[in-house]
């Protein structure tokens, strides 16, 4: 009888606590201060991502204050280390939202960490703007309360580069492709659908290779690559395999007509300080580039540099991808008149949001909807500029690129 | 074929600076039967180090060795001392606890001078390389084996042709034994670690030329260096050796024939088939209990 007595209490206490979970988020008291919480990778293999994203997120922070606050509430930004740890994110999220009752939570770096925080978050009831979770997997959750803030989805970031190749004279244009990427959801789907887009319409794949995330010696698979003696390379990487294959390929004296790297070269001197004058020609996907005239940019970059030191060109895109989860959040809250979070996921489903990447708007799922894509940007003359589509370009694409210096 | 030959040569090349690190991580095992989890930590900061040298006042990472290395030496003395030698029993479980901490202690101190931006040292042989036949070879490639070719044969001489090498041998096969002969365990224990420190140092040279690294870069390191020396036969400097050569080699083979996928899985499949016939190893020594 007692053994079914306590039963009974602990399964109702269950059901409480799981329908408890859902209704966590509480409007705070109008003019009072409020926080927002962020889980950001301070360590592990994210580690040089995550203070990019703080950066970024701060100076919104500051500037949302200056103008009297969200909504009227001062912000404080709450940190939390992940160590780039799947299973950290959730329990950051939960932490932040349950026990340190942040009023709202911004997302942290990577689709490999999105995805668990996103459906933690979504459980508690909070609105998710995120700047870099944007793969397919992350949309294939259905998540309604989630919001990839960047130009188009991760697995389109190469469309740009594909149009590219192919608008050029046919007997111009790379005949073959090698392509190499980490086993990563922000790395892989991109290169994938670069390879489907590019063998449709001819161009042969030599060499395919997909690698661990946690590889540290990338040589052989450089080795590999340069071997294919391919016209264009197309990489899914990080910075360090991003570095690494451009060093072996310059000792391998092997010089394709062209390269794109998914991560890395927009990483501003902390790519460009490894390799120096052997950046040039190098090519990565962009929807942010630090001379773009988009809303806001001209300011988040002179702000930037006031508060951070460097020059425009050693600004990561991680930093303005942050910035632009402050923006979306703050027009929101003006349009709804409310930082409630169901709110906010209402109002982010409707209507046009304006960021220092270009206009955005979101799908049911948080997919982005109606923005301006991501573009190609190349290292030219020791800074990366858009190339292409023509429409933003501010120099024309270097084809083929230069040999190695 | 030329690719296969061109991975083998390069296993080859990488696997002797991998052996160079850890070879410090065996000794340290094989003298005080401690498991030294902080040493990947140890290569970063070691690198770190040589960074710093590269950086502010321009000194070629190898030449920078002359500094490093004793510095590390010294510093490997004091912890030793310090953290290790207060380990009087349980040593192998307690010593993945604090070396553990050490290594978490050297990555947020290296993480608050130097952030956890990536940083390489560079220098023109890092790209700059010479023709093998159909392929080109690094030079940094070739100095980081020369480098592990000298600093192993003085370790592999001191330790067979001197007096203090004796002791370390003694010490290694028995400890009880060698302090009833008279040796100073403790002294030999720590005089180890610092030269295991100072391999480490040049390990992490030649790792920070070859890779873009930041303060967590040892948990992928670490790894790979535990899994050499098992193979190779904990404490044995010579099994280091070999394992190293033969760990880059099937890797590198591997994923450049298959996959990089399967790169790891081939070698741990041969890992588990040696240990299956010498669950000591390579070249380890079988230990027996004695009660």
């Amino acid at each position: 009888m007692r053994r079914a007595l306590i039963a009974t209490v602990a399964g109702a206490g269950l059901a409480l606590t799981a329908c408890g979970a859902g209704t966590a988020t509480a409007t705070p008291t109008p003019g009072a201060p409020i926080t927002i919480g962020v889980s950001v990778s301070l360590t592990g293999d994210f580690s040089s991502d995550g203070p990019a994203l703080e950066k970024g997120y701060d100076l919104w922070a500051e500037d949302v204050n200056k103008k009297g606050g969200l909504l009227g509430h001062q912000v404080t930004m709450k940190y939390v280390d992940d160590t780039s740890s799947t299973q950290q994110v959730v329990t950051n999220y939960q932490n932040l939202i349950s026990s340190e009752k942040v009023a709202l939570v911004f997302g942290p770096y990577s689709s490999l960490l999105t995805k668990p925080a996103a459906t933690v978050v979504d459980r508690l009831g909070y609105a998710f703007p995120e700047p870099a979770g944007g793969a397919p997997s992350v949309f294939a959750l259905g998540l309604h309360s989630l919001f990839f803030v960047q130009p188009a989805a991760i697995e389109d970031n190469l469309v740009s580069y594909t149009n590219w190749v192919l608008s050029l004279p046919a007997d111009q244009r790379p005949k073959t492709v090698a392509y190499a990427t980490e086993d990563d959801p922000f790395t892989q789907p991109q290169i994938d659908k670069a390879k489907k887009l590019l063998e449709a319409a001819g161009i042969q794949t030599v060499s395919y290779k997909v690698y661990p995330a946690e590889t540290t010696d990338f040589t052989p698979l450089a080795l590999k690559v340069a071997s294919s003696h391919a016209d264009a390379v197309i990489l899914g990487t990080q910075v360090p395999d991003a570095i690494a294959f451009v060093k072996t390929f310059i000792s391998q004296h092997y010089n394709p007509k062209t390269i794109i790297e998914t991560a890395g070269p927009d990483q501003g001197s902390q790519y460009s300080d490894k390799l120096g004058a052997n950046t040039e020609g190098i090519m990565v996907p962009a929807g942010w580039t630090s001379g773009s005239q988009a809303y806001g940019n001209p300011t988040f970059v002179a702000e930037y540099i006031a508060k951070y030191g460097g020059t425009a060109a050693d600004m990561s895109a991680d930093s303005a991808e942050a910035y632009s989860v402050g923006q979306v959040v703050e027009q929101a809250a003006t349009k709804a008149n409310s930082i409630d979070n169901q709110k906010l996921i209402d109002t982010l489903h409707t209507g046009t949001y304006q960021t220092v990447q270009g206009p955005m708007g979101w799908d049911s799922v948080g997919k982005p909807q109606g923005g301006v894509g991501v573009f190609v940007e190349q290292w030219q003359n020791g800074s990366a500029v858009f190339v292409y589509p023509p429409s933003v370009a501010a120099a024309q694409p270097e084809y083929p690129k230069h040999d190695w210096q | 074929m030329t690719l296969i030959l061109e991975a083998a040569v390069l296993g080859v090349l990488t696997g002797g600076v991998y052996a160079l690190m850890a070879s410090g991580l065996t000794l340290i095992f094989g003298v005080m039967r401690i498991i030294n989890v902080g040493h990947g930590a140890l290569v970063i900061l070691g690198a770190y180090l040589s960074f710093v040298l590269w950086r502010n006042m321009g000194v070629d990472p190898f030449v920078s060795l002359i500094v490093t290395m004793p510095v590390m030496f010294i510093l490997g003395v004091i912890l030793q001392i310090v953290f290790v030698r207060p380990l009087k029993t349980d040593r192998e479980a307690l010593s993945v606890l604090v070396t553990y901490a050490l290594a978490l202690g050297i990555e947020g101190l290296l993480g608050y001078f130097f952030t956890s931006n990536y940083v390489q040292i560079t220098a023109w042989y890092d790209t700059a390389s010479f023709p093998v036949g159909d392929f080109h070879i690094t030079y940094v490639y070739v100095y980081g084996f020369l480098l592990c070719l000298a600093i192993l044969g003085a370790i592999f001489l001191m330790l067979y042709r001197t007096t203090f090498g004796a002791a370390i041998r003694a010490t290694m096969l028995n400890r009880t034994a060698a302090q009833l002969v008279g040796i100073d365990v403790d002294r030999v224990s720590a005089v180890t670690f610092g030269i295991g420190m100072a391999t480490a140092a040049a390990g992490g040279v030649v790792f920070g030329i070859t890779n873009a690294f930041n303060p967590g870069s040892h948990y992928d390191l670490i790894s790979r260096l535990l899994t050499i020396i098992v193979l190779g036969g904990l404490g044995s400097l010579r099994g280091a050796v070999i394992a190293a050569l033969v760990m880059l080699v099937i890797q590198d083979i591997t994923a450049v024939v298959i996959s990089p996928v399967w790169a790891a899985f081939v070698f741990f499949v041969v890992l588990v088939a040696v240990l299956l016939f010498r669950p000591q190893g390579l070249f380890g020594i079988t230990v027996r209990d004695r009660v």
